[in-house]
């Protein structure tokens, strides 16, 4: 008795986690399709809909695997025998019947290449069984590039697809323009971390050394030790090779940060630690923390005679470390927070804020973006969200 | 049979279990020094969490009334279950922790590339899970049963209470000071009375035990050889897989580390398999009514009360059940908080944190159910069934990901569905009790003999059909497995 009932609960099992999941999908995305509204508008939904399903793959660059992933689709959107999208060299993807017209396209479409105009063609297929008679090849263009071919095939001439062929070359050809936009942002992106590794170094640099070097008299032990800290600090700093470190190593550069930011502010500063050992071999991307700490010792210290405290934590939350900076320094105007956040906020405030902010949504998405509370004389307490594992972040 | 000291115990080990989840981390980490924040898990606490996380039910109660009831053959389970960490320390340990995965679908992903595979290795991380928790649950309502008087079903809903409660709330905060308990816990729990049964044991003038098989309840099986390979092959094999496990090595801080941690592992598991033999053998003498009787499992739990009597028979026996709840909490705790993260992640549409709320009930309630419906199975055995499952899909996984450059996401896939999914049909056939004797039944009972090598072929010969779908990654994904950290050309040079 007691089996059968089992035998149920296994089937349960997975049926209960099905359902959650349909259930998920449906809270998480409104209804795609409704009943709504008359075939030409169901049709136009339709085309819409197929249209969107192949824009993913594409938005990775006209490569194998995203002409494999996106041809298929195309071809659905066309309605033709075959479909074949092409770089400047080669055949990437070949859908539908008849392969072996393969070999033949980049002689069709050479011409095509070098002008940028459409190309009606016969097939001139041997084989009288082969549906595929004729095709038209329109170009792939980005800034007015020709980047490859999108030759769709058809038993006879048909005016009607060798404009929709055109239509479509020319939404695949957005597309393509909207990946080199990703790619150029991604650039940007790492132009960026470039130029904040180098940013560190004025100001910081001076005061440190200044700082130092009122020690080499009076206390040159300490000096010796601070310049250490200094050696190490910068030396991590500056290292050119890999985007992400662990959290064990940003901390430890966070502290000799801050040795040598008390031989500066002294008894000013205080700072409180609370560190969970499980997130320490956390991977994320090269610094990331040091510059919310920089912030909060610069908010911590300005305009204050009194002591400035900051805290910081690291904490295990499952799949996630949870990493929370707070001090309790002057705080902030929240929409002048929210105008840095956005970028708009001048050269001169929060490029370490935003910088950050943009690296962590470009690496783990938008969701792991900064929380930041804060408001005039309250303080400010920033929350990162840092996943345990990430495909390509690798810490060492 | 004194209540009163048993419901303490056992309250005790709740509330410490809970002072120290939510409170271990501010005692011990809150400082100005960055020296003493930023020291890293050793080997040794993380050994002894890993441990704590592992012994569960089975170990605790499980092999003792096993023993018992049929005798030395049964010392294949602990011999099993620690041999299984020597294969993990040799095959897997450092280069799964090198591959900086947290649990095994960030390992499929970031070895395979694919998003196919990752999904299915969580829906099989979920099934093994389940399996896994739901003996720690009988085992809990069992333990009650026996001690106090309530019914069967108030341990498994009380363990599953606590655990929900715990995880949901986020009070596993600093889970390696919470396991690294629960283990020194269990070895004090069983360590302690046993001392004092072996004392009893030698006042009474040390009757001969005997262990003969043919004075036991008939063999548990028909082919008593075959079931034993099985067994063999599903815990040798079966350990590296265990979802619990595996997020563990996360926290050591290289892979280096990580093996150093498997080493001790093997000395505090192979120091605490020693004791639950000697129960058994003990039980026989003392409690000899039991193999006749329900449920041998308890043999663990009556003893100290039936060889030595009195108060102090009664206060072990409080020990003993204190350690047998410290076994299910963190076992349970540590497979929920695995079931429920993968859950999230992966199955359930993602709405961060309060989805991780949500899939914690849903993780528990599925073996919550199971623990209520089955009853009258031995717990090491169902345990045994999560290891096979474990064997037959995560270690041709595993072992051929690290070590085999042509494995190919189809492949992976063949070998997950046809190893993992049949060793998981032959279990749910087994337990509806549907075949019940003869070759059949051993077949089905024990899967992993035949299951794994078919995972393995199908992996094999699926890779090599499908050569063109290597992931391009491979080369890159394979130098990172296996060199160490400071020779990586990206490394961080020398560990702090």
């Amino acid at each position: 008795m007691s089996g059968a009932a089992l035998a149920v609960l296994i089937v349960l099992g997975p049926l209960l986690l099905a359902g959650g999941f349909l259930l998920g999908r449906r809270t998480a995305r409104p209804e795609r399709t409704s009943d709504v509204g008359t075939p030409v508008e169901h049709a136009t939904f339709e085309t819409l809909h197929t249209a969107s399903l192949a824009t993913p793959p594409l938005r990775a660059g006209l490569t194998e695997e995203s002409a494999r992933k996106a041809a298929r689709r195309l071809r659905s959107l066309l309605g033709t025998d075959a479909l074949c999208l092409t770089d400047r060299e080669r055949v990437l993807a070949w859908d539908g019947l008849g392969e072996h017209h393969g070999k033949h396209v980049m002689d069709h479409v050479q011409g095509l290449l070098g002008s940028g105009r459409y190309t009606a063609f016969a097939s001139g297929c041997g084989d009288l069984d082969c549906p595929l008679r004729w095709g038209v090849a329109a170009p792939l263009t980005v800034d007015h590039r020709v980047l490859g071919t999108l030759v769709a095939y058809a038993p006879r001439e048909s005016a009607v697809l060798a404009r929709a062929a055109g239509e479509v070359a020319r939404w695949v050809s957005v597309q393509l323009e909207l990946a080199e936009l990703d790619r150029s942002r991604t650039r940007l992106i790492e132009a960026e971390i470039k130029a904040l590794r180098a940013q560190i170094s004025p100001h910081f640099i001076f005061n440190s050394l200044a700082a130092i070097a009122s020690f080499v008299r009076t206390d040159p032990e300490r000096a010796r030790e601070l310049l250490l800290e200094f050696a190490d600090f910068t030396r991590y700093s500056f290292r050119r090779h890999g985007d992400f470190t662990t959290l064990a190593d940003e901390l430890h550069s966070i502290d000799q940060y801050l040795a040598l930011v008390r031989a500066r502010f002294g008894e000013r500063l205080s700072v409180t630690l609370q560190v969970a050992p499980e997130v320490l071999p956390v991977a994320m991307p090269f610094l990331c923390l040091q510059p919310l700490v920089e912030n909060a010792v610069k908010h911590g210290l300005e305009g204050a005679v009194t002591t400035s405290r900051i805290t910081i934590s690291a904490l295990d939350a499952g799949a996630e470390a949870e990493v929370v900076i707070e001090d309790d320094g002057v705080g902030m105007e929240p929409d002048r927070l929210r105008r840095i956040l956005r970028g708009e906020g001048g050269a001169s405030t929060g490029i370490g804020l935003l910088n950050v902010d943009e690296r962590l949504r470009q690496v783990y998405g938008d969701e792991y973006g900064l929380v930041i509370e804060t408001g005039v004389d309250a303080g400010m307490k920033i929350t990162v969200r840092i996943p345990k594992y990430r495909a390509g972040v690798h810490g060492t | 049979m004194n209540q009163s000291y048993t419901v303490t115990a056992v309250a005790l080990v709740v509330l410490a279990t809970v002072l120290v989840g939510g409170f271990g981390l501010r005692i011990s980490r809150t400082t100005s020094d960055f020296y003493v924040a930023s020291r890293t898990v050793g080997p040794g606490l993380n050994a002894a969490a890993i441990s704590g996380e592992y012994l569960s039910a089975a170990s605790f109660l499980g092999v003792a009334g096993l023993v018992l009831l049929h005798g030395p053959d049964m010392l294949w389970y602990p011999v099993g279950y620690t041999a299984g960490y020597l294969v993990l320390l040799v095959f897997v340990a450092a280069p799964l922790r090198r591959s900086g995965a947290y649990t095994l679908p960030d390992f499929a992903e970031g070895r395979l590339e694919s998003r196919a595979v990752r999904r299915l290795v969580s829906v099989f991380v979920a099934g093994a899970g389940w399996l896994y928790l739901v003996p720690q649950l009988q085992g809990a309502g069992l333990t009650l049963a026996i001690l106090t008087g309530a019914p069967d079903w108030f341990g498994g809903v009380l363990v599953a209470l606590v655990v929900v409660v715990a995880v949901a709330a986020g009070g596993m905060r600093s889970i390696t000071f919470v396991q690294a308990f629960q283990y020194w816990l269990k070895l004090t729990a069983l360590l302690v009375p046993a001392l004092f049964l072996l004392l009893a044991w030698q006042g009474d003038g040390r009757p001969r035990v005997d262990l003969d098989l043919a004075s036991a309840v008939a063999g548990r099986a028909d082919h008593p050889l075959y079931a034993t390979y099985g067994l063999i092959v599903a815990t040798f094999l079966g350990t590296m897989g265990l979802p619990h496990v595996v997020v563990r090595f996360y926290t050591s801080p290289n892979g280096r580390a990580a093996r150093r941690t498997t080493l001790f592992v093997l000395a505090l598991i192979g120091a605490f398999y020693l004791l639950p033999p000697v129960y058994g053998a003990l039980g026989r003498l003392y409690v000899p009514e039991l193999p006749y009787g329900t449920n041998a499992d308890a043999a663990v739990l009556l003893l100290p009360e039936r060889a030595i009597g009195g108060l102090g028979g009664a206060l072990l026996g409080a020990l003993v059940a204190g350690g047998a709840f410290a076994a299910f909490l963190s076992t349970a705790s540590g497979l929920t908080m695995a079931v429920a993260g993968v859950l999230t992640q992966d199955v359930l549409p993602s709405r961060g944190v309060r989805h991780f709320r949500l899939a914690t009930p849903l993780a528990m309630a599925v073996p919550l159910g199971g623990s209520l419906l089955i009853t009258g199975m031995p717990v090491a055995d169902s345990v045994g069934m999560a290891f096979a499952v474990s064997a037959s899909s995560f270690c041709p996984l595993l072992v051929l990901g690290i070590w085999w450059r042509r494995l190919t996401p189809p492949g992976a896939i063949a070998g997950l569905l046809l190893g993992g999914g049949l060793s998981f049909a032959a279990t749910v056939i087994t337990v509806s009790g549907a075949v019940r004797s003869g070759w059949p039944h051993a077949l089905l009972a024990w899967p992993a003999v035949w299951s794994v090598p078919v995972g393995f072929l199908a992996m094999i010969l699926v890779s090599l059909a499908t050569r063109g779908r290597i992931p391009p990654g491979t080369n890159a994904a394979m130098a990172r497995f296996h060199l160490p950290e400071a020779l990586m050309p990206s490394g961080k040079g020398g560990v702090r």
